[in-house]
Order: C-alpha cells, then structure tokens, then sequence
C-alpha cells in the first residue's frame, strides 16, 4: 500500500470506500518569493532567507527521511533556506499542490507525475532521489513462485490506481497466461491467509509487516525464508519503474533565482540522505520524533531499503539513470491507458541542478554515490514496534 | 402537557433510571463482546470456513484481525511504540483536538442552522428560494467538499484546524435547520393567534412561544449534529495531512495493519461522540426544563 503513498485517492477508497473528487481549485501560481541572495550555502550568516515549502505523498516516515534530516539537523538552515515540509494525506496529490503552486517542491512517483503531465500540470523533474523501484511481488516460499512465468493459472494481487504497470508490463514481457489479477486491499491479509498466490507489497513497508505478523504454526514472527520475493529490479525482469523523485513547476523554475534555490535544497537535502548512511540510528530517530505513532523497528527496517533503494546511485545521488527513465517511460507509455501513444519529451526531467549540487557535495568531500553501503541486519519486533 | 411531563420528571425517582441506562449500557457492550469472542472461537473451530463449504468467513477470525476484545482495551495503557507514550493518552490528545474541530464546528453550524430555520419560518420566499440549495448541499458528499475547503482555507491562510471546523459545521446545520423549520411551526394555531390578541411583536412571538415549543425539536438535532461533527472533523483532518487529530491515528494504525491500536483509535472516536452527544443531553434537560418552567 505505500504505493498508495504515490496515490491518495487509492488510500480514501480503501478506507471509505468512495471515490474522492479532487478539486483542485483556485488558479494562480504563487511562486515562492525571488531573493536577490544568491548563493551562500556553508555555515556564513545568511543575507536573507528563502522561504520554500517541499510536499511530501504521506504523513512523515523513513521514506522521507533526508527531508527531516536536513530540517533537523540545520542542513536547509546552512543554505539560507527555511523549509516547511508539508505532509501528504489521503486526497494529497504532490504533483497537484505543485501545479496550483502550494509548494515549491514535490516528491512524487515517475509514471504518476507524467500521467499528471499528460494531464496538464506543467512540472519537471530536477532530482531522481530513488534510482530504484521499491515494488516487489511477493509469495510463500512453498508455492514455488521465482519468476513471473510462475504466476500462471495463480491468483496475482495488486493494488490497482497506477501501481500495477511494472506487473502489467512483467506478465506481457513473459507472455505469463492465466493470471487472474485480484484486486488486492491496503492490507497484506490476503497473502497471509493465503487467499491469493502472490501480493505486491513494498519493500520498505507492506513487505516488513508481513515479517511483523506472527506465523500461527510457530508462534514465532514470519521469516524470509517463509517468502519468495520477485523484485522488479531485476535486471533478468526489468519492468521496474522510477519512484520518488523532486518536481517544481516549470514557470518556476525558470527563474534564475529559483534555479538556484532550488540547488540549495538540493544540495541540503542530498546531505540529508547521505549524512543517514553513516548515523543511521541519529537518523530514524529524527523520523520518530516527526511522527509520534511510528513503530521504531518498522522505520529501521524502512530507512535501511529506502537508503538501498538510492545507493549506491550511479551518477551521485539525485542525478538521473537515463537507462532507468527510459525504461520507465517505456513501460509507462506501453502499460499506462492516459500515456498509450504519447511520446515523453526528455525536458520532462533535467539533471544541471542536481548535477551542481552533487559536484559541491563531492568538492565538500561527500561521498555521494554511497558505493560502500551495504544493508543492516534489522530484527523486526511484532507490529513493527 | 407541560404540567404532565413535568409530573413525570418529579415522580420518577432520581437515581433507579440512571442505574438502569448504565445496566442496559453496560449489558448491550457484554453481549457485543460475548458475540465477538464466541465468533472467534466457533470460527476457529471451523476452520475459517462456513461449515461443508470452502467459504472463508468474514471477518476472519484470526488475531491479527479480530483481536481479542480485552487486548483492544489493554493496548490503550500500552505505550503506542517502544519507550513511547501511552496509547491512550496519544489517542486522547487526538480526540481532544478532534473535539475541538467539532465544537468549534458544531457552535457555527448550530447557530447557522437555527438562523436559516428562523429566517425560513419568518418568509415563505426564502423558504423556496435557499431550501433547495440547503437540501442540495447535502446531498454533495462530505468527503468530495472536505478537500477543497481545506484547499481554499490554505490559500487564504485560515489555519487547518478552523478548515476542519467549518466542514464540520457544514455538516451540523442542516438537521438543525429542518428541525428548527418544524419546531417553530409546532405551536397550535390557538396559542399564535392568542399571543396576536395580546399584540405581541414578531420577536416576542418567536422568543415566547416559538422557540420553546420547537427545543425538543433543535435538540434531537443537535444530537444527530453532534456526531455529525465529529465525523465531519475527522473526515476533514483526513484530506489535510493532520499530525495531531483522530483521523491521523487511524490511518496511521490501518497503515501499520495494527487491529489492537486501530480498534482502539475506533474506540476512542466513538467515546469521543458519545461525551459530545452526552454534553449535548446534558444541556437539553436543564434548557428544556428551564423552558418549561418559564411557561
């Protein structure tokens, strides 16, 4: 369901079970306020202060954790920046608050900001955060599932409203007959009592909450061992599609003045990120304190993927892998109904910002492809606690 | 009839009636949790299944879905996460802000209601001309207004939680604006035209005669209303991204796919509307009594 993350009104429906219709009401582009100040960055008095707002898809949690790290640690406050960062929520959609111009900055999903292109909002990508997919598909190890090709004749979840194309696109790919696709809830219930074959689940959340839950047969939590994972990524699979990543608004944006706000908070919040691969624990503990009901061993789990889904990053983090979007365009515009037939200009992102922001980090002397991360072992407790 | 209803509140006993509400009380909420648990237990004697058939029985009754009901209870003194805070005080800081959303909500739109139900009585034409705008904007679903109120209220910088109190309060008119409509036209035509034979002005009329006739009315309103707001306080924190209310705590439980803390977010929502509800009633006998007395 943190697909769901991508997608509010996904949540809403699951929840309430009704459509919510989305207005997105009153025109008008405010832009944040142009400064005269330009650069600065490092620890010297700021002339002025910008002040940004930066729209998250959910409510605060590891996948936003360089977000709060640069907040909480001074990072934005270093670059002259006063940062607001607005949480998502069931009818919340980034790329929309970016469009009608209630924030700067917006973190959402590849494939649904160029649906929300498609369908008129003018916005570009300026930072790849997450330079992998974060979806998987998941099933009981005794089933046998490795492959897509297994799906057949099975009963395959998924969460449906935009989260399903890098599965569309697996079945297509491996001519898979005979999948029954169930729509599957924001729960991993069905694939606990085994009411369906293989449900998708996200690496960092609905994955952990199934190897939260206890196995009835041994009165102990659930195991990797107990699970066959298919992940997207798979370079032999190769469906996986962009997740996370930073948008503006192309009228913004083309102010000089924003360009170089906008490297400002590039560069605070990829110091965010990288500064949690070495202070990982300081790091879920910044998570914890902006969201007071989070299971502390959930985030630990969720911070250790969402770092493995940005590192290493191949061109520092933040900057587009091409190979990677041009993938995700192409099973976003074979898979995607709104995208079928429309070709995505490659102005859609652009990577000089990030670019700049990465090359100061690497002259300040940060590593920032994170070559050398590798994942921690996290013991999950029931419930995620 | 005054005269009689007020016999009734004095012969009564005082005490014998509330004891038996709390025994009736307490025993529909004995019954719901004997059912709940021989659900789980017969269900599980079954198998999760519907006997002779492959049927799987919804609810499930496992514990990760149907936890036991004494569980639910227990986790409200349990601390929310480790080393954290209690659940129940979590859950109760939550409701207390959610309250105020729909307080705040219920005022305006207690208020607003009675003025359109007075406003209407008064003029026939009004009554055509907004009736059917106030009957349609109720028929728009909540949760279709919820975020664009919050949307406007950004753009002209009303702080979230006022956003929250106005969908709630767009929730609570309408009852008592009908209800208010049906009150004040209560009186017998006897008692209106005596009170015109005394040359009473409009005001005196409606203040006299009108509006305690139609109390009993706006106040089974404002219990409907009262709930009404509570649920159009979390419905609105929903669209907002609320970090403090209720509608926060359930989506974050349901999220965790915890049914212990997500039943006991529901039951904290729940003794929210029923304390409201409660207050309401509280209000209602001392005004109603009061009214009775002024006659």
């Amino acid at each position: 369901m943190r697909g769901i993350r991508g997608n509010g009104t996904w949540r809403m429906v699951a929840l309430v079970g009704v459509f919510a219709l989305i207005v997105a009401a009153c025109g008008g582009g405010e832009t944040g306020e142009a400064p005269e100040a330009a650069g600065g960055g490092g620890e010297a008095a700021c002339e002025s202060v910008d002040s940004v707002k930066v729209q998250l898809q959910w409510f605060a949690q590891a996948q936003f954790a360089g977000y709060y790290v640069a907040k909480d640690k001074g990072f934005y406050a270093d670059e002259c920046l006063e940062v607001e960062i607005l949480e998502g929520g069931v009818d919340i959609v980034p790329q929309q608050v970016l469009a009608t111009g209630g924030a700067e900055f917006g973190i959402a999903w590849v494939p649904k900001a160029l649906v929300s292109r498609e369908a008129g909002a003018n916005i570009v990508n300026i930072a790849q955060v997450f330079e992998r997919s974060g979806t998987l598909m998941v099933s009981w190890a005794d089933t046998g599932i490795t492959h897509p090709r297994d799906w057949a004749g099975k009963k395959v979840g998924n969460w449906g409203f935009g989260n399903e194309y890098e599965l569309l696109a697996a079945i297509e790919k491996f001519d898979v007959a005979d999948v029954e696709l169930v729509a599957q809830d924001f729960t991993m219930n069905a694939l606990l009592n085994r009411e369906i074959d293989a449900a998708q689940a996200m690496i960092y959340n609905e994955y952990a909450q199934v190897l939260e839950a206890v196995n009835p047969d041994t009165g102990e939590l659930y195991q990797p061992e107990d699970l066959n994972v298919i992940d997207f990524n798979d370079p032999e699979i190769a469906t996986a599609m962009l997740q996370d990543a930073i948008w503006v608004e192309e009228g913004w944006i083309a102010d000089e003045a924003n360009q170089d706000i906008a490297v400002r908070f590039l560069r605070a919040t990829f110091r965010g990120w990288i500064f949690c691969l070495d202070n990982f624990d300081e790091c879920v503990t910044v998570v914890l304190d902006n969201g007071s009901a989070l299971g502390e061993s959930h985030q630990q789990w969720q911070l250790n993927e969402i770092l493995a889904l940005i590192f290493p990053a191949t061109n520092g983090i933040g900057v587009m892998n091409k190979a990677l979007w041009d993938q995700t365009v192409e099973v976003a515009t074979s898979q995607i109904p709104d995208l079928q037939g429309v070709t995505i200009p490659d102005s859609a992102f652009r990577t000089d910002l990030a670019e700049k922001a990465v090359a100061d980090l690497e002259a300040d002397g940060l590593d920032t492809k994170g070559t050398s991360y590798t994942r921690r072992t996290i013991t999950l407790r029931q419930g995620g606690e | 009839m005054t005269d009689a209803s007020a016999d009734v509140v004095a012969t009564t006993s005082r005490w014998s009636p509330r004891v038996r509400r709390i025994m009736g009380f307490l025993g529909v909420l004995v019954v719901v949790v004997v059912i709940w648990e021989l659900y789980k237990v017969v269900g599980k004697a079954l198998g999760g299944v519907v006997p002779g058939t492959e049927l799987r029985l919804r609810p499930p009754p496992d514990d990760r879905i149907m936890p036991h009901t004494w569980d639910v209870v227990l986790q409200l003194f349990r601390p929310v996460r480790r080393n954290g805070e209690l659940t129940v005080l979590l859950l109760g800081k939550a409701a207390l802000f959610t309250l105020r959303e729909a307080f705040v909500g219920f005022v305006v739109g207690g208020l607003v209601g009675f003025g359109l139900g007075v406003a209407f009585v008064r003029s026939t034409l009004a009554e055509r001309a907004f009736m059917p705008y106030v009957v349609a904007s109720q028929t728009v679903p909540i949760i279709a207004i919820a975020p664009m109120v919050v949307v406007w209220g950004g753009k002209l910088d009303i702080p979230q939680w006022l956003s929250v109190a106005i969908i709630a309060a767009y929730l609570t008119f309408f009852p008592v604006t009908i209800n208010t409509v049906r009150g004040l036209r209560s009186p017998a035509p006897t008692a209106m035209e005596m009170m015109r034979s005394y040359a009473a002005s409009p005001s005196q009329v409606l203040w006299k005669l009108q509006v305690p006739a139609a109390l009993p009315y706006i106040f089974t309103a404002l219990k409907v209303s009262a709930t009404a707001s509570v649920i159009g306080a979390i419905v609105g924190e929903l669209p907002a991204g609320f970090r403090d209310g209720l509608a926060r705590a359930l989506l974050e439980f349901s999220q965790q796919f915890n049914a212990e803390k997500l039943l006991a977010a529901i039951l904290m929502s729940a003794i929210a509307g029923i304390l409201f509800v409660g207050i309401v009633t509280w209000f209602e006998h001392r005004l109603v009594a009061a009214a009775h007395r002024q006659e």
